[in-house]
């Protein structure tokens, strides 16, 4: 493939991520836009189009979602469009971004991811129902907290993973989110604490799981010659990449996200990196629940197939490790408002790979970062691959 | 968040500020109700499965006999060739022990799910179904399984017509 | 400048009811008639298949788990996009042109008659707070609309009428509509009031279909096929979501999208240049009120050259030979991809009765529907720019 022209994030901005917010969805949109442009110095009038990120309606109970939340994206009287591949639209809108720009039809893109879960009632969760086949797996009632469990299940017997090894990753990212100033879920737990969680679905224990969250994120994306009159330095998305599996996922073994991986190859080749372990200085892959972080390192091929847990154990994913894994504190500690979280993970490379991320930066010289989300039925992978100047 | 930044934007609430009144809320029942065409292929299923029958379609061109059935093979893009009665028996691929309802509250009794490779399909192919009259402690993957059906009386043309399946003895 | 061409094109045309097929055999249908259009295997050829879809149309939270497998897309690149269709092949087409991919697929479809509450779940779509209390049948805004367009251009519900009779009768000549019909101005007028000024006969109604189409680079398309429509031009735009601020009388999301995609494709006069268009047709008011935001005539004009028979398929510009929705079938998220087809079909040569002679350029326009004020355009042409 032959790159039109590149692309860079030449800013970003989020609001906390909270259980139940107090402001609507636009005002969370517009708060998180309107930092992501005030860090560039940029306004509306200088952006040529908007996309935005967000899952499912039935949270906000509002239909055409995207259209309610135009205004408050920015995106009023301006070409705008809402993507959407379930867990994986935080990145995924990223993508949609950066096409908007390496096409050559626009030369700056304001990406905007929000959610609004808290408004589902009784509880988002129920919502969630909806997402399983109408006929043929609905009637059971379905929760979605099964089908991870199933996933878990089926990795844990694959390789033999236990329990604990696996709760090292939520032990991880929830101290990890202690540095993050939104995250909702900050909290220094062991591992103990994790195996003495309310059982929700076997293996899934409650300290298993990201909650359920409202926020917003936004990043300005700008084309080379633009970026550089913004910024000293820009941040390029120098790979992208997404895949989508078979909906029949009762066909699959789970217990390998191979998406993930055509997906990270997709986004590796357009990078031209060749050795994904050595290369990537950094990772923020989607950790919706702990075992997931494991199940996309070796999906996005930063380790082999069953080796994630010993990497883990190793203190190689922590922030001063040889491959520090979502430094920001992830999904399980800084919240899941679903796109806004995957948008998070590609702002904290932004953030790390210029040397702003603060008392959570990694160490040394990180160049080259990967910010992966993840949804639907266990179902779609979509990567971005990073770079500093 | 970048060093930069100073203020961050979002106020939490609880659930008892909306409970109390302390803060005003509106509230709105969604009517969204669908009539689904289960199409060709789903409907058959559902009448096998009203006569007592798990039933499959085969592939000609990669031979696998795929469950839930559908009329298009995903893999060689092409409609699918015949119908294949298969088995009402199982291996379980895995499952999950759910203390948790739909709506997320706390329920008693576990319930069950679990991925059912049914025998007569290619190998991998399960469906989403329910485990019943077993000690969740003794579930194993790779354990064999039967359907345990509603009487005839009982069964409607739906997934449910099966109420779980059972460990074979 | 390289551009970007459709290669083929597959429908299972309109119908009013599809009990039979599920809306993943209707996808299957429509992708294997694109797919030997454009003899592609899309195990092996296409590189990304971009959908368009609403939850709450289909009654499943995200929906694009349900698509991949009936369009061959299992494994692949694969993104939904929440908008009309015509979203979706502006998507492909920027995918195509930002070179990550060189074969890229659009599909869009409509199973209106699985929704048990239709209006209800438009209802759902309103600002929940300060619109939706006030409850009723939301397309009341429809009627708003088209009293405040009446009143600012002169167009009189004559007018609109003669938009209705035109369109159901060219669908008579369409093998993929639904709702051809031989009617009267005055059938139309009499016609139930529904919302005051827009009577039911002013209302398309909605339909079951699917479409799928196949985009590909300029050097792939030369090799795929003898006959590729390029895409010349596109633009696109959302004005406020709100209702209490939004300017009732103009289109300015189909102005803003015009002007967009007429810049793009260096076209100065618009009238000349552009030998047919297919616009939205929702509702009969907004065929007249989108040909004057996309500057095809003057404002206030289009009512009149539309009793004039300026629109008709033999007239001096002709709008909607497809019969529209009014004519073909209301069909949601397709609506805007229904009218990209038919373009397609008559800048090919293939549009059978309907073919407007020496179809060369054409335009297809989409509107979101009621509560929006968003839609797009797309400008399609036989020939490459310059040619």
């Amino acid at each position: 493939m032959h790159i039109k022209r590149r692309v860079a994030v030449v800013g970003a901005g989020m609001t906390k991520f909270v259980r139940r917010a107090k402001e609507t969805g636009k005002e969370l949109a517009f708060e998180a836009t309107k930092m992501a442009l005030d860090s560039t110095e940029l306004t509306l009038k200088d952006i040529g189009c908007v996309t935005l990120g967000t899952a499912p309606d039935a949270f906000d109970g509002v239909h055409m979602k995207g259209e309610y939340l135009s205004d408050g994206a920015g995106g009023w009287r301006k070409p705008y469009m809402r993507c959407y591949v379930g867990g994986g639209t935080g990145v995924f809108a990223a993508i949609n971004g950066w096409y908007h720009v390496a096409s050559g039809l626009f030369d700056t893109c304001l990406v905007v991811c929000e959610e609004k879960m808290s408004s589902c009632q009784p509880h988002p969760q129920y919502a969630f129902q909806t997402i399983f086949d109408n006929i043929t797996e609905r009637p059971l009632g379905p929760n979605l907290v099964w089908i991870f469990a199933l996933e878990m299940n089926r990795y844990m017997h694959a390789h033999n993973i236990s329990k604990e090894e696996i709760a090292l990753v939520s032990v991880k990212n929830k101290r990890n989110a202690l540095d993050h100033p939104c995250a909702q879920l900050p909290q220094k737990i062991t591992v103990e604490d994790v195996l003495n969680s309310e059982v929700l679905a076997w293996p899934v224990q409650r300290l298993d799981i990201s909650p359920t969250s409202d926020g917003a994120a936004a990043i300005v994306l700008a084309s080379e010659d633009v970026a550089r009159k913004i910024t000293d330095t820009p941040v390029w998305i120098d790979g992208v990449g997404w895949s989508l599996d078979t909906a029949y996922w009762t066909n699959r073994d789970l217990f390998y996200p191979k998406y993930v991986e055509y997906a990270a190859r997709m986004a590796y080749e357009m990078a031209g990196i060749n050795n994904p372990r050595k290369e990537i200085d950094v990772a923020e892959p989607y950790d919706p629940f702990d075992y997931k972080e494991l199940h996309h390192m070796e999906g996005l091929l930063l380790c082999k197939k069953g080796e994630a847990p010993k990497l883990t154990k190793e203190g190689v994913t922590q922030r001063d490790g040889d491959l520090p894994i979502c430094p920001s504190g992830g999904l399980l500690g800084v919240g899941n408002p679903i796109a806004a979280a995957g948008l998070m993970k590609v702002c904290e490379i932004f953030w790390q790979l210029r040397k702003e991320a603060g008392k959570r930066q990694v160490p040394g010289d990180p160049r080259t970062g990967l910010a992966q989300a993840w949804g639907d039925l266990m179902q779609v992978g979509t990567v971005v691959v990073m770079r500093a100047q | 968040m970048s060093v930069k930044n100073k203020e961050y934007f979002g106020t939490g609430l609880s659930a008892e500020d909306i409970k109390e009144g302390k803060v005003l809320y509106s509230r709105w029942r969604p009517k969204a109700e669908y009539g689904w065409a289960a199409g060709v292929a789903v409907s058959r299923y559902l009448d096998e499965l009203r006569k007592g029958r798990i039933v499959g379609r085969k592939c000609g061109k990669c031979r696998r006999v795929v469950v839930p059935p559908r009329m298009f093979c995903e893999w060689c893009f092409k409609p699918t060739d015949s119908w294949v009665n298969l088995e009402d028996t199982g291996t379980v691929n895995t499952f999950a022990i759910s203390y948790i309802a739909a709506d997320a509250t706390r329920i008693k009794e576990p319930i069950i799910p679990a991925v059912i490779e049914i025998d007569g399909a290619s190998k991998g192919m399960g469906i989403l179904h329910l485990l019943g009259e077993v000690d969740p402690k003794s579930v194993k993957i790779g354990m064999r399984v039967k359907a345990v059906w509603k009487p005839p009386g009982d069964r409607i043309g739906a997934i449910t017509d099966i109420k779980y399946f059972k460990p074979l003895p | 400048m390289e551009e970007v061409a459709i290669v083929g094109v597959g429908s299972t045309g309109l119908r009013s009811v599809t009990p039979d097929m599920s809306y993943k055999e209707l996808m299957f249908e429509a992708a294997t008639k694109a797919y030997e259009d454009a003899g592609t295997d899309p195990r092996r050829d296409v590189d990304s298949f971009v959908c368009v879809s609403e939850d709450f149309w289909e009654g499943t939270s995200i929906f694009d788990e349900y698509v991949p497998d009936q369009l061959g897309a299992v494994l692949k690149p694969v993104c939904t996009i929440a908008a009309d269709g015509v979203y979706g092949l502006i998507t492909a087409y920027m995918q195509i042109l930002s070179g990550a991919v060189e074969t890229a697929v659009v599909e869009a479809h409509s199973k209106a008659s699985d929704m048990l509450t239709p209006t209800d779940i438009v209802a759902l779509a309103l600002d929940p707070v300060v619109n939706r209390p006030l409850g009723g049948n939301p397309y009341y805004i429809a009627g708003l609309e088209m009293n405040r367009y009446m009143y600012e251009t002169k167009t009189t519900k004559e007018q609109c009428a003669t938009v209705v009779v035109k369109n159901k009768r060219e669908a008579l000549s369409n093998p993929y509509a639904a709702y051809g019909a031989k009617i009267t101005i005055d059938d139309v007028l009499n016609s139930e009031m529904m919302f005051y000024p827009l009577s039911r006969l002013d209302m398309s109604a909605p339909a079951d279909g699917a479409i799928v189409m196949v985009l590909a680079s300029e050097e792939r398309a030369r090799r795929l096929t003898d006959n590729p429509i390029w895409i010349r031009g596109v633009g696109w735009c959302s004005d406020t979501p709100r209702l209490e601020t939004r300017d009732w009388a103009n289109a300015a999301y189909a102005q803003s999208a015009a002007d967009m995609a007429f810049k793009a494709a260096n076209i100065a006069n618009r009238r000349k240049e552009v030998d047919f268009s297919e616009v939205d047709d929702t509702f009969s008011f907004k065929e007249l009120q989108h040909l004057e935001a996309l500057g095809l005539c003057r404002r206030g004009e289009a009512g009149v050259l539309a009793e004039e028979g300026v629109t008709e398929k033999d007239g001096d510009m002709p709008v909607n030979p497809s019969g529209g929705s009014l004519g073909a079938g209301y069909t949601f998220e397709m609506t805007g991809l229904q009218r990209v087809l038919e373009v397609v079909l008559q800048l090919r040569g293939e549009a059978g009765k309907r073919q407007v002679p020496g179809a060369e350029l054409g335009l297809a326009q989409c509107w979101r529907g009621v509560p929006t004020a968003s839609g797009a355009v797309a400008i399609l042409s036989a020939k490459r720019e310059g040619a």
